[in-house]
């Protein structure tokens, strides 16, 4: 398995869904995306990672960069996530502090604050 | 002896092949069920930092991953070429600054954004036992976890 990405609008927000495997090979991939949707004006960003399968630390730090890179365009980059595994990379990291994590897409793009 | 002995070329390739190969043979010691996401993701950033320290000191230099059971651990070792870096040698999770780390940044790119020893810290935070150490062959990384229930031939 390798990784998967599609976009899509949703309003002012730009679901990133991603599936499969995020490490030190595939996570260039995951931030090209990121940039280009920066680059290209999308400050608004929701990553659906439920498919995902592995997060590194490698894809999170290319999750933090993405952040970073809204965040210079007072825009804002909220992850759904609900699978345990991959939750405890963020916990063991203290990220889950850093990011805004949502039990569905529909949450995330309801979320205001 | 070993159970499995991997050296792979220093491609972040072949880092995935490596953690499906160390949760195979942890499997089959009889590593917890519970516990193998755990070894999968540890596996995988000792193999991630092996793999970019021997591509910046010695692309052509191998990592080589070693997996053995012996006194009812499971153990992990990856051995890259570069020498340890005393600022990784103990691992620090608290020094992460969430504020910092998500600071807005233009031209934020993935390494300055994480603190070099980033993903030792991930393992430190996973495995109780855990070391890192140096000799002249490079830095050793080792990791172990206990084995409950050995798969044995009958049971295959």
């Amino acid at each position: 398995m390798d990784l998967s990405l599609s976009t899509r609008t949703e309003g002012d927000r730009t679901v990133v869904t991603v599936g499969g495997e995020i490490d030190v090979y595939t996570a260039p991939k995951l931030r090209e995306q990121l940039i280009d949707l920066v680059s290209s004006g999308n400050y608004h960003l929701v990553v659906d990672m439920e498919n995902v399968d592995f997060l590194d630390s490698t894809g999170l730090g290319v999750l933090v960069g993405g952040l970073k890179r809204v965040r210079a365009h007072e825009g804002s980059l909220r992850l759904v996530c609900t699978q345990e595994r991959i939750l405890k990379i963020f916990r063991i990291t203290g990220l889950t502090k850093v990011f805004p994590i949502h039990a569905s897409v529909d949450e995330a793009l309801a979320a205001t604050d | 002896m070993p159970l499995v002995d991997v050296t792979f070329s220093a491609l972040p390739a072949h880092v995935r092949t490596a953690r499906l190969v160390a949760l195979a043979v942890a499997r089959r010691a009889g590593v917890d069920d519970d516990l193998l996401d755990e070894v999968r993701l540890a596996v995988g950033e000792a193999c991630s930092r092996a793999v970019g320290v021997n591509g910046e000191q010695s692309p052509s230099s191998a990592v080589r991953m070693t997996l053995s059971d012996e006194q009812s651990r499971f153990t992990v070792e990856v051995v890259d070429v570069g020498p340890l870096d005393s600022s990784v040698a103990e691992p620090d999770l608290d020094a992460l600054n969430p504020e910092q780390l998500s600071a807005p940044s233009e031209t934020g790119e993935v390494m300055p954004d994480l603190p070099p020893g980033f993903g030792l810290a991930v393992i430190s935070g996973l495995v109780e036992e855990f070391s890192v150490s140096s000799d002249g062959d490079g830095t050793h990384v080792r990791m172990s976890w206990p084995v409950t229930g050995a798969v044995t031939a009958s049971d295959t």
